[in-house]
Parts: structure tokens; sequence; C-alpha cells
């Protein structure tokens, strides 16, 4: 796996033009900047065409595949500068990584006697009428949200397979969105373990370990008929609600990478969405990541400091992303019907909420309530209900709120989460109950928060010790847990 | 297509009590087992019932040496190997598929590829 990082992490980028050079510089620039697209765009695309010509009916030797595309794209490293781009990167990259893979399997004992066939297969591939594997250049299909073309050509499926084959149940849990973020976002080792605080060692057995798996027990390449593939999507769901956890949840100071996850992760979710359309969850999800995408020039300040929603800018809100978000929204209900919203489309309805509110004062915290409470019957983690706790302060006063978190907080899974003090600490500071209110933030420091999640509540703790006097209102506060989506 | 074995795992003292009838009714929903992964297009290949893990002997070994024979089976659990069955299907989601239709009262199925030629590499 040496080397697995030289395109993703920047490499390609950073080839700097000296002022004044030709057009040859030039050209060379243009290509790379077109390769890095290629990178985010057609990673996934490219392994999962490989993977299907290498693994035979099922499919399944990621590892060769992998090599293969990353092969692809360093070769593409080499070309593009030097001989210009191609019209159809994708099928420029599927056609060099699958004779990589070819040559791979040709040298491999083991796979010898599938020669024949693979042979067919390719020479079949390559006479194919939308160019190899069908991998169709036009690029627009996997890009930002655009559905057009990609039914025709087969290869959305094959993608789509892919995820479901590294989200498959069998695998363990860690390994699904490890391996989901490799080898469909093409994230390298050493980022997919920054993501995740492992190290890359540790990173690297995980995903031998799950690709391993998928060869060795036949995990199939495949998309299930209809009954499967509904069985098998909240799995899939999961994992990129993960990914993008782990992206919008700042657990390192790295803010850059955070970002990064949270990007692949909202890329992840656009092409679920059309690969499977029409699924409510779905359309939930993807709703309900571009919603929280739509805030993140908010949710911190110059220095990385979380603000919190309260406190928000609400014209640092990227407006088209809201409106795109409340779309995706108003798609999954209509898909929705009559059944009971999933708990994808409801967090995505709590987004909403906060999209649609004018400002923090206008938000209607009686619909919060609400929709924390159809969460908590449908999904009911010590999280979400701490979450809907908070949605009673702000919805029916500090004091209420209280009672609630108090009710929540004897969940043994609780005790070494910080939110749970910070949202106390919000409500006895509503209550004018600075002491305590000071004591439970310091509570929450106790329990060692992110850097960048520290530094907000050293900033709400040293704002209780400002001389103010105690709000009398009881109103609805920001209570940093019931921002809906912000985490 | 490959070959996977599917391991019945059981509780034995719920196997003992079962009278004449329930043994009979549970033949029969293996039989009805057996059907069914034909009408889908597998084929088992093998398999068998086992006896208790009280007639089980367990040879143990170290550092590549047989070391000793101990009395009764390898791992000591509530639920134990009762019987297996060797089935050729497409692929592992057809596997589990069957897994899901295998007569268990209660217990588990682990299902495991068998080791074919690909897997030696």
């Amino acid at each position: 796996m040496a080397g697995s990082g030289a395109v993703g992490s920047g490499a390609v980028g950073s080839g700097a033009v000296a002022p004044g050079a030709g057009d040859d510089a030039r050209r060379a620039q243009a290509a790379r900047a077109l390769l890095v697209a290629a990178h985010r765009e057609h990673w996934g695309t490219v392994l999962a065409a490989v993977a299907r010509t290498v693994g035979g009916p099922l499919g399944g030797d990621l590892g060769i595949a992998e090599e293969a595309t990353q092969d692809a794209f360093v070769q593409a490293l080499e070309a593009w500068p030097r001989d210009g781009a191609p019209e159809r990167p994708a099928a420029w990259l599927t056609t060099v990584a699958r004779r990589r893979a070819l040559d791979r399997v040709r040298r491999d004992a083991v796979l010898r006697r599938r020669l024949p066939l693979l042979a067919v297969e390719a020479d079949r591939a390559a006479h194919a009428p939308h160019g190899p594997g069908g991998a169709d250049g036009s690029g627009g299909a996997y890009g930002s949200g655009g559905a057009a073309g990609a039914a025709d050509d087969g290869v959305p499926d094959e993608r789509l397979a892919l995820v479901l084959a590294c989200c498959h149940p069998a695998l363990a849990p860690e390994g699904r969105v490890a391996l989901t973020l490799r080898m469909v976002c093409g994230l390298s080792t050493a980022e997919v373990a920054r993501a995740f605080l492992v190290s890359e060692p540790t990173m690297a057995a995980r995903l031998t370990r799950a690709k391993r798996k998928v060869a060795a027990a036949g995990v199939p390449l495949r998309v299930p008929p209809p009954p499967e593939l509904a069985a098998r999507l909240p799995t899939v769901l999961d994992v990129v609600h993960l990914a993008a956890t782990a992206g919008h949840t700042a657990s390192t100071g790295d803010a850059l990478r955070r970002d990064d996850l949270a990007a692949r992760a909202l890329d992840l979710a656009r092409v679920l969405a059309v690969l499977v359309p029409r699924d409510p969850e779905v359309l939930g999800l993807l709703a309900l990541l571009v919603l929280t995408e739509a805030r993140a020039p908010a949710r911190t300040d110059a220095q990385g400091v979380p603000v919190p929603l309260e406190q928000q800018d609400r014209a640092l809100w990227d407006a088209g992303l809201t409106a795109e978000g409340l779309r995706h929204l108003g798609t999954a209900r209509r898909a929705l019907g009559r059944r009971r919203p999933g708990r994808h489309l409801l967090q995505a309805e709590v987004a909403a909420v906060h999209a649609r509110a004018a400002s923090y004062a206008a938000t209607d915290w009686q619909r919060l309530l609400l929709l924390h409470d159809a969460l908590c019957a449908t999904w009911p983690s010590p999280v979400v209900r701490l979450a809907r706790a908070a949605a009673v302060g702000l919805a029916r006063g500090p004091e209420q709120g209280l009672a609630a978190l108090d009710a929540v907080a004897g969940d043994e899974r609780l005790r070494s989460y910080p939110y749970l003090p910070a949202a106390r600490g919000e409500m006895l500071r509503r209550l004018g109950r600075r002491e305590e209110a000071a004591a439970e933030l310091r509570r929450a420091l106790a329990l060692q928060p992110s850097a960048a999640e520290r530094r907000g509540l050293e900033r709400r703790l040293a704002a209780l010790g400002a001389p103010e006097a105690p709000r009398r209102d009881g109103g609805p506060g920001g209570s940093g847990v019931s921002g809906g989506g912000e985490r | 297509m490959p070959e996977y074995v599917f391991l019945l795992l059981g509780d034995e003292a719920q196997d003992e009590a079962l009278s004449p009838q329930e043994w009979e009714e549970a033949f029969a929903a293996h039989g009805a087992f057996s059907e069914e992964v034909a009408r889908r297009g597998a084929e088992i290949t093998g398999g068998q019932a086992l006896m208790p893990t009280s007639t089980a002997t367990t040879v143990r070994f170290e550092g590549g040496e047989a070391v000793g024979v101990t009395d009764g089976p390898f791992v000591e659990l509530k639920e134990a190997l009762g019987g297996f069955y060797v089935i050729r299907c497409r692929d592992l989601d057809q596997a589990l598929e069957l897994a899901r239709l295998v007569p268990m009262g209660s217990g588990g199925v682990e299902v495991r590829p068998v080791m074919g030629e690909d897997h030696r590499g």
C-alpha cells in the first residue's frame, strides 16, 4: 500500500507554475486540476468497474482493483500534464486500470485459470458502445447532484454494488466505514486513519481484514433485488452518516481533514440519491447533510472555536445549499407518503426547522420538540434522548429542560459524554444559577472534549463570570445539544 | 459456485428434552429446508447431524505437537455444534438467505466459506 496517498493527498495539485510560463505549463496545470477533480469524482467508479473485471462472478478482489486504480491515477499524473487531459477522464482511467489489473492477474498464478474468461470480458468491454466498460467520461453523473445520463450506462449500478459490498453486514462495523471511504471515496489509508484517530498501521490492518473477508467470504459485488436492497440500505446510510459525523465532530485539531471527510460523506449521499432515487431515508440523509453543510461557514469562528447556534450569524449560512436541502426534504416527504418517517428524515426535519427560522428567537421550538419525540420513538439512543431533553428546555423553559436532562442522566453510556454537563450548565445559566452552571461547564471540560470544543466551553465559562444580571425570561436558549444536526 | 459450511449451534439440553414427536417434526423441517435449498438453485453437498458433545473427545495441540487427549468438545459453551450442512451456492448473500431458513429453535448458524484454491494465495 506504499504511496497510496500520492494522488489523494494533494501531490497532484501542488504543481505550481512559474510566473510567465508558457502554454505547456498552463496546459499541465489544467491537466493537474482536472486530475484532482477526476480523483474525487471517479475513483469509486473506476475501482468498481475494475473490481468487477478481476473478481470473476463474485467480483470480490478489492485488493487488486485498488492497486490497479491507484496505478491508473499515478499514470495519469505523468501522462495528462505531458499529453493533455483526455476528453473522457473516467473512461481513460478505467481502461488503464483494467489493463493494470489484468496484467496483475496474469502474473498471479492462483488466478491463472480464470484468465480465458477475463480476456473475453476485457475484449468485450473495450468494444462496448459506451467506451471501455461503459465508464462514461462526461463526469456529470457523479458530480454535484447531477443525475442526467447516469441511469443508462450501467456504471451507477457498479458503484452502488461497491458501496453495498463495503457496507455488507458481514463486515465489522468499523471496517465498513473505513472500507467505504477507502474504496468508494478514494481516501488514502493514512487519511482514513487520521479521520478515525488510529495509527496508520492499525487502519491498514483493519482495511486488509475487511478486504480479505470480502474476497474470502464471497461478499458479492452486485446490487441485490429491491427487497434485499431495502434491507441493506440502512447499513449503507449508517456508514454515510457515521462518516459525516466523524467529519463534523471536531475530534482532532486538523480542521482541513474534517472538512474533507464531511465533503466525502456528502458526495456519497448525493451519489446514493442518484442511485436509489425516491427513497425517503436516502433523500432524508442527503437533505440533512446538505442543510448541515449550509451552516458550516457559521459553525466556527475565525479561530476554529464552535459558535453555538444561538450566536451564529445566519447571513453566513449558504442560502443555495439551504434551498437545495429543503428541496430534497420536500422530495423525501412526497416519497414517504403516509408511512412513518425514519431517523434520517426526522433529523433532516430538525435541521429544516433551524434552516427556516429567520432568527434564533423565531425558531419553532414546539415543532422541534415534536420531532425529537418522534426521533426518540424511532431511534432511542442515549444521545438522541439527551437531544430531546435539551429540546424540552427550548420549548418549555429551562426548569422543565433541567428535569428532562436529569431523567436521562442516569444512563451509564452518557457518563463520559461532555454534552450532558454542557447542556445542564446551559439550563442552569438560564435559570440564573451561575455557580452551578459554572460547575457543570467545568465538569464538561474534565471529560476531555476536543480542543475546539474545549475552547468553546472555556468561552462560555468566562462569559458566566462576567458581571451580568441573571436573565429572568426563562426563554429558550442554545444548549449546544439540540442544534439538530450540529453534530 | 463457492461452498459454505453451515455450523448449527444450539442448546443441547433442549435437544435432548425433545419428545419423539418433536424429533419427527425437526426431521421434517430439515427435509423441507433441503427442498427449499434446491428450489433456490443451491445445492447441499454434505452435512451430518452430530452426536451430543458428551460423546466428543478432543486432541489438543501445542507448538505443532499433539499434547494430549481430553474428554469433551474443544470449546465448552452452552450452545454446542449440533450438526452441519455443506452447501454450494451463489455467494455470501445467498448463503445467509439460506441460513435464515435452517430450522433452529434457538442458538444460531455460523456460515463459513470452505477454503478453495482461491483462498490459499
